[in-house]
C-alpha cells in the first residue's frame, strides 16, 4: 500500500494553515483575497529599494518622453564660447567641448538610451520565451535543437559579436538613419541576448508540464495552445520578468557600450552612450564630460537592477 | 474481458414497454466503458518497465468500478491512458483498445479525444491542491471550461460555476467562487476539483484515489458526495484506491490489480465474503480486526515486483501462500468463474473450498 504519511501530513498541514487563513477571513469581513501578484505587490510596497528604483525609472522615462520638462534647451545647443567649461548655474553638467549644454543633452539623450533598452528587453524577452516554451514543453529532439542553437548565440562574445553584426551592415562610412540604427543595436542585442531568457522560461516550462495542474487541464480537454498559453504561461513567466529587469538594465548599459566603440547609436542622434563617446577624450582637462552621462547611465542601471531585485523578491515566497 | 465477450457490440431486442402496452425494440449497447487488453511500457534508461501486461475492465453507467491495488500495480496508469495524459515518452502504448460507447478512444484522432475529455470522460486527481492551476481563482477554472467547450457568456458561467459549487457543497458559493485554490482548506480543493470536473456533465469520471490525500473525517465527507453525485446523474466511475474500506462502501464491483494486471473481479460483496485470488485474500486478511485485537497483524511478505523484472509465471507467486510449481511457470489465464466473476489464479475454485 501506499505509504500516506509524509505527503498526508503535508497537505493536512497545509490545510490546516489556509483554514486559518480562512478564518482570519471571515474574522476580518471580506478581505480580498491575493493573487501571487496581488501578493507580490503588497510585498514590494514595503520595500525601500523598490520606491528608491522606481522614482528614479520614473524620472528617465519622463526624461525620455517630455525632456522640456527638465531643461528649455534643444539638444544640440551649442555655445562654443562655453567650450568645456565645468558645471555653472546656467549649465548644471557644464558644457562640452564642442560648446554643448551636457544637461540639456543628457535630458535628451535619454529618449534614444531607454528606447533601445526597452525594445531589446521585449525582443529579447519575446524569441527568449518563445523558444524557451517551445522547447520546454516538445522537449526531445526540439528541445535539443533549440538549445543547441541557443548555445551558439550564447557561446559569441557579446561585445565581439555586436562588432560583427553593427559593421556588416554599416560599413565604416556610411551613415545609417536614426530609426535603423536603432532597429540595429536592438536586433543585434536581441540576438546575442535570447539564450539567456530561453533558458529560463526553458526550465520554467519543464518543471511545469509535469505539475498535475497541466495534466488536469489535459483530462479536462484543454487544446495544446490554450495549455501553454493560458495555464503555464503565468505560472512561468515570473522568472523571467525579474530577468527582464535586470537585462534593461544591461542593455542600456550596452548601449552605452556599443556607442561608445562608435559601432552603435551615433550622431546626430544623441544617446548617453554618444555623449560619453565624445566626452572620453578630453578626460584629463575636463573630466566632467564623460562623469555626467557615464552616472547617469550608472544609476539608471542601477535602479533597474535594483527594481529586479525586488521584484524577484516579491515574487519568490521562498525569499521572505 | 472474458472470451465470448458479451457486452461488446450492440443487439436490439424486444422488450415490453409498459408504457405502450406493445413490445418495442430496444436497443442494447455495449457498456459506457471497455478497457481492453491493455499493454503500456515505459522506456526509461534504467530499462524497460512493463507497467500494464493486459489490463481489462468495463463500467456500466451507474455503476461504481473500485479499481484496487498497491502503489505501482497500474491502477494510476490505465486511468492515465484512458484519459490519454500519458507521458509519451517515457510511456508507450503497445496494445490494447480503450472503447467509449463502443469508439476506440486509442485508435482516435487527437481532436476526437479532445473532444471526449471533460465531456465524456473526466479526472479528479489525488493532490487537488497541485491539480488546480494556483494562479487562477477557483471560479475561472470552472468557467473557462464552460465558455470555451459550451460557449456560455461570462455571466453565465459564473452562474453555472456557482450552481456547481453549491453542489459539491462548499459554503457560501457566491463568496468562494472567487478565492484562489491556496485560500480553501484541503477538503474544499477536493470539492473544487470535483466540481471542475463536472462541469461538462460527463458520462464517466475516474477518481484517481480522491481522498488519501485528506484525514478521514473529510475524506467520508468526499466519498458521500461523490456517490451521492453518481446516483443523481446516473454517471459512471472509476474509483481507484488503495483503500479497502473505502472500497466496501461506495463500490459495485472491485478489479484488483497486481503487477499491471487485473487479477480478480468480482461484485463489490463477493469480492470480500469469498476472495478468488490468493492476493485478495491476503489484502482482506491484513485489514485489522477488531476482534482480533491486541495481536500481531498478518501481513503480505515481501514487496512487489519490480516492473522491469516481473517474475515468471503468475507474478504473484513468490509470495503466494498457496503457491505450487505451476505457478513459476505458467501465467494463469483471466478466466470467468461462475458468478459472473473473473480470477486469475490456477486455483481460484480450490480457494473457496478451502476459504
Amino acid at each position: 500500500m501506499t505509504d500516506p504519511g509524509t505527503p498526508g501530513l503535508e497537505t493536512f498541514a497545509a490545510a490546516e494553515v489556509a483554514d486559518l487563513a480562512t478564518a482570519d477571513d471571515s474574522a476580518l469581513q471580506q478581505r480580498k483575497p491575493r493573487s501571487l501578484w496581488g501578493d507580490a505587490w503588497a510585498q514590494l510596497r514595503r520595500k525601500p529599494m523598490f520606491y528608491v528604483s522606481s522614482v528614479i525609472i520614473l524620472l528617465v522615462v519622463l526624461m525620455a518622453f517630455f525632456p522640456g520638462l527638465f531643461t528649455s534647451r534643444p539638444a544640440d545647443f551649442n555655445d562654443l564660447n562655453h567650450q568645456s567649461e565645468p558645471p555653472s548655474a546656467d549649465a548644471w553638467f557644464g558644457y562640452s567641448f564642442q560648446g554643448y549644454d551636457i544637461w540639456a543633452r543628457a535630458m535628451h539623450g535619454a529618449r534614444a538610451t531607454l528606447i533601445v533598452g526597452l525594445l531589446a528587453t521585449v525582443l529579447t524577452v519575446l524569441i527568449g520565451s518563445l523558444m524557451g516554451i517551445i522547447a520546454g514543453f516538445y522537449g526531445r529532439l526540439t528541445d535539443s535543437f533549440i538549445s543547441r542553437f541557443g548555445d551558439i548565440f550564447a557561446g559569441l562574445p557579446f561585445i565581439l559579436g555586436a562588432i560583427v553584426i553593427l559593421t556588416t551592415l554599416n560599413p565604416p562610412g556610411t551613415t545609417p538613419s536614426e530609426a535603423r540604427i536603432v532597429i540595429q543595436v536592438v536586433v543585434s542585442i536581441a540576438v546575442l541576448s535570447w539564450p539567456v531568457s530561453m533558458r529560463i522560461m526553458r526550465s520554467a516550462t519543464i518543471v511545469a508540464r509535469q505539475l498535475d495542474y497541466v495534466k488536469a487541464a489535459r483530462a479536462l480537454g484543454a487544446s495544446t495552445r490554450r495549455i501553454i498559453f493560458r495555464h503555464m504561461l503565468p505560472n512561468t513567466v515570473a522568472p523571467v520578468l525579474v530577468y527582464a529587469t535586470i537585462a534593461l538594465g544591461a542593455f542600456i548599459a550596452a548601449e552605452a557600450t556599443l556607442a561608445y566603440l562608435g559601432i552603435g547609436i551615433r550622431p546626430p542622434v544623441v544617446s548617453w552612450g554618444v555623449m560619453i563617446n565624445d566626452g572620453k577624450d578630453y578626460v584629463q582637462t575636463s573630466p566632467h564630460e564623460l562623469l555626467f552621462p557615464a552616472g547617469l547611465v550608472t544609476i539608471t542601471v542601477l535602479a533597474f537592477v535594483m527594481l529586479g531585485d525586488a521584484v524577484r523578491d516579491a515574487l519568490d515566497p521562498k525569499s521572505r | 474481458m472474458s472470451p465470448e465477450d458479451p457486452l461488446a457490440g450492440s443487439s436490439i431486442e424486444a422488450v415490453y414497454d409498459g408504457e405502450q402496452g406493445e413490445f418495442v425494440a430496444e436497443r442494447k449497447t455495449g457498456p459506457l466503458l471497455e478497457v481492453e487488453d491493455l499493454r503500456v511500457e515505459f522506456r526509461t534508461r534504467d530499462g524497460v518497465a512493463s507497467v500494464l501486461n493486459g489490463v481489462s475492465y468495463y463500467v456500466e453507467a451507474g455503476e461504481t468500478l473500485a479499481v484496487l491495488g498497491e502503489s505501482g500495480s497500474g491502477k494510476s496508469v490505465t486511468a492515465q491512458t484512458i484519459m490519454g495524459i500519458l507521458d509519451v515518452p517515457p510511456a508507450v502504448v503497445l496494445g490494447g483498445e480503450v472503447r467509449f460507447h463502443g469508439e476506440n478512444l486509442l485508435a482516435a484522432r487527437p481532436s476526437r479525444r479532445m473532444e471526449v475529455r471533460g465531456d465524456g470522460i473526466a479526472m479528479i486527481f489525488q493532490d487537488a491542491l497541485s491539480a488546480l492551476n494556483p494562479v487562477f481563482t477557483v471560479g475561472f477554472q470552472i468557467e473557462e471550461q464552460l465558455r470555451v467547450r459550451r460557449g456560455m457568456s461570462r455571466a453565465e458561467a459564473r452562474k453555472r460555476a456557482i450552481e456547481l459549487l453549491d453542489l459539491v457543497k462548499i459554503p457560501n458559493a457566491k463568496g468562494r467562487v472567487k478565492s484562489y485554490p491556496h485560500e480553501f482548506s484541503g477538503g474544499m480543493r477536493q470539492r473544487a476539483m470535483i466540481a471542475m470536473s463536472l462541469a461538462l456533465d460527463p458520462e464517466l469520471l475516474i477518481a484517481d484515489e480522491p481522498t488519501t490525500a485528506l484525514d478521514v473525517t473529510v475524506q467520508a465527507q468526499i466519498m458521500d458526495l461523490l456517490r451521492d453525485i453518481q446516483r443523481e446523474r446516473d454517471m459512471g466511475l472509476i474509483l481507484i484506491t488503495h483503500d479497502l474500506g473505502v472500497v466496501a462502501e461506495v463500490a459495485d464491483r472491485i478489479a484488483v490489480m497486481y503487477a499491471g494486471r487485473i487479477v480478480e473481479q468480482a461484485d463489490v460483496f463477493a469480492l470480500f465474503r469469498e476472495p478468488r485470488h490468493p492476493y485478495t485474500e491476503a489484502l482482506l486478511a491484513s485489514l485489522p480486526r477488531l476482534d482480533l485485537k491486541g495481536q500481531e497483524l498478518t501481513a503480505i511478505k515481501g514487496l512487489p515486483p519490480s516492473l522491469a523484472r516481473i517474475p515468471s509465471g503468475c507474478p504473484f507467486h513468490p509470495r503466494c501462500a498457496r503457491a505450487r510449481d505451476v505457478c513459476t511457470k505458467d501465467v494463469p489465464e483471466f478466466r470467468r468463474l461462475p458468478g459472473d466473476r473473473f480470477s486469475a489464479c490456477h486455483f481460484a475454485e480450490e480457494l473457496v473450498r478451502h476459504g
